[in-house]
């Protein structure tokens, strides 16, 4: 199991194999709210580098999740449909949003570790 | 993550509760140019539970009041004449009946254009002092106020005359606790009835406090003075029933309750009619015909208007927002949703919107497009949960 990287874009991903788990990170649940409504892409569905993933909706706003790396959907996040508020309690555990199955480890190389992403928010003001 | 913010280069306006705003921790945004809290730390679902349970201080000082005297006021006209002159100014732009206010009362209404359509939705109260009559107190939407203002003055030229109370911040108190909350500060409003005003006096500070609201649970609209508005919010959430609530629950607790934002679900090209909202024009007005764009707001009460506001309720989880397109069964358009979303107390997602007439029956099967699926819906009846105002069997 590997370290926790991150996106611009406030998503998460862990690589355990070649498979990638993601989900957005606590400052971006913080910014959303409440969230009340996640879609959830189909199983077996292949998502490219920037692709719509997910639409998370808070009671403000529906947002959309670009797939932070290209691979194939192998599992959902069944769990959010009966309780979406499981992002705003635990964004970075049980509200994870998607597998991915990698097509492209490489594109790993772009991501942000923790530190570098601490910095990021930090400059966010 | 989509950013969803943008940047407003225009400076805001704030409210003199700007400072206890960031002191409770707001999150502010930009709405109608003033800087406002549109949630603080407990979050928007958390702020909606706890006003329909409890109690909920809301900064509403960014809507427009105004005070509109008949000419010739405080110069020997008085009594019910002096109201009847104002009155009979004001319903020259609004559809209401004005002239039939009690003294204290308040009423919904209404600025109309020439072709129907809705300038604004105010209100409009008749003081109960005798020395007031003559006069009416107006509260108009923040993002109109300055338009409504000038229309306002513009027309009612040489019949009475406007003058804006910026200087005067409101709050609202809303929620079942707030009749109890209320009585330990000012125990005369306790005994408002619905949609009535009076003038208190609250430690030498002169108070306008209304009992009405605009989530669908009892409650009051309290004006007062800007200096004095900090101390008074501050004693209002001392009490361990009353939480700040922002923007955000205010929106999602006045869908539950039905009632309209202007702007949005109703504006400039919807009539009364269309908007649903023809109970505000009631008998006599229909009969004088004297309101503006009464010729098309009559052809509609009597033969239907083409499109009408109705409520919605999607079958699913998926909330539709302001603009979802609305098909019927063939898939064909009939509408749009105004406002829609969330609703915590309802449990679910719910809008409204206009469809064509013969789609406006409750439980009409329609769909609303979200991201380009066509999700099942069901016109529904509004509001979407019981509505508690106070009610008072008045002698």
């Amino acid at each position: 199991m590997s370290d926790i990287l991150y996106t611009d874009q406030h998503e998460w991903v862990q690589v355990d194999g070649d498979v990638a788990t993601i989900g957005i990170t606590d400052y971006a649940q913080e910014q959303l709210g409440d969230v009340v409504y996640v879609e959830l892409p189909a199983i077996g569905k292949k998502l490219a580098l920037g692709d719509e993933a997910a639409v998370v909706e808070s009671v403000k706003a529906a947002s959309e999740v670009y797939s932070p790396v290209s691979g194939t959907v192998v599992e959902v996040n069944d769990d959010l449909e009966g309780a979406p508020g499981s992002i705003n309690e635990d964004a970075m555990g049980s509200g994870w949003f998607l597998k991915l199955e990698l097509s492209d480890e490489s594109e790993l190389d772009n991501l942000m570790d923790e530190a570098a992403y601490k910095s990021f928010l930090a400059s966010l003001g | 993550m989509a950013d969803t913010h943008a940047l407003d280069t225009i400076p805001l306006k704030v409210t003199p509760l700007h400072a206890l705003h960031i002191e409770l921790g707001a999150k502010m945004v930009p709405f109608a140019g003033y800087d406002m809290p549109v949630q603080y730390p407990a979050g928007v679902l958390a702020e909606h539970l706890h006003t329909r349970k409890k109690a909920g201080l809301f900064d509403v000082s960014h809507m427009g009041q105004a005070f509109l005297r008949a000419a010739g006021y405080g110069e020997g006209l008085a009594g019910d004449a002096a109201h009847e002159k104002v009155a009979s100014a004001l319903e020259t732009i609004v559809p209401g009946d004005i002239r039939g206010l009690k003294p204290g009362q308040i009423r919904y209404t209404l600025l109309l254009n020439d072709e129907g359509g809705i300038l604004d939705d105010l209100m409009v109260t008749r003081p109960l002092s005798a020395e007031l009559q003559g006069m009416l107190v107006l509260v108009v939407n923040a993002a109109t106020k300055e338009a409504d203002f000038a229309h306002i003055a513009a027309k009612l030229a040489g019949s009475a005359t406007l003058e804006r109370a910026d200087d005067r911040a409101l709050i609202a108190l809303q929620g079942p606790a707030a009749e109890a909350v209320m009585r330990t500060l000012v125990p005369g409003a306790a005994d408002l009835g619905f949609m009535e005003m009076e003038w208190f006096d609250i430690g030498g500070v002169s108070a306008m406090i209304s009992r009405s609201g605009y989530t669908g649970e009892d409650g009051f609209e309290i004006s007062l003075p800007d200096s004095d508005v900090e101390a008074f919010a501050r004693r209002l959430l001392a009490h361990p029933d009353v939480k700040p609530i922002g923007l955000g629950a205010r929106d999602s607790l006045r869908l539950e309750a039905g009632l309209c934002l202007y702007g949005h679900d109703i504006d400039e090209t919807t009539t009364p009619i269309e908007g649903a909202l023809g109970w505000v024009i009631p008998g006599r007005r229909r009969e004088e015909a004297n309101f503006p764009g009464a010729d098309i707001i009559l052809r509609q009460i009597a033969h239907g208007a083409a499109r009408k506001r109705v409520g919605i309720l999607p079958e699913g989880k998926a909330p539709a927002r302001e603009g979802a397109v609305i098909i019927d069964a063939s898939g064909k358009g009939i509408g749009a949703v105004t406002s829609g979303g969330f609703g915590p107390t309802a449990g679910g997602p719910i809008a409204m919107g206009y469809v064509d007439a013969d789609h406006a029956a409750s439980g009409t099967e329609i769909a609303l497009m979200v991201r380009g699926v066509a999700r099942p819906a069901r016109v529904a009846p509004m509001p979407f949960i019981e509505k508690r105002f106070h009610r008072t069997d008045k002698k």
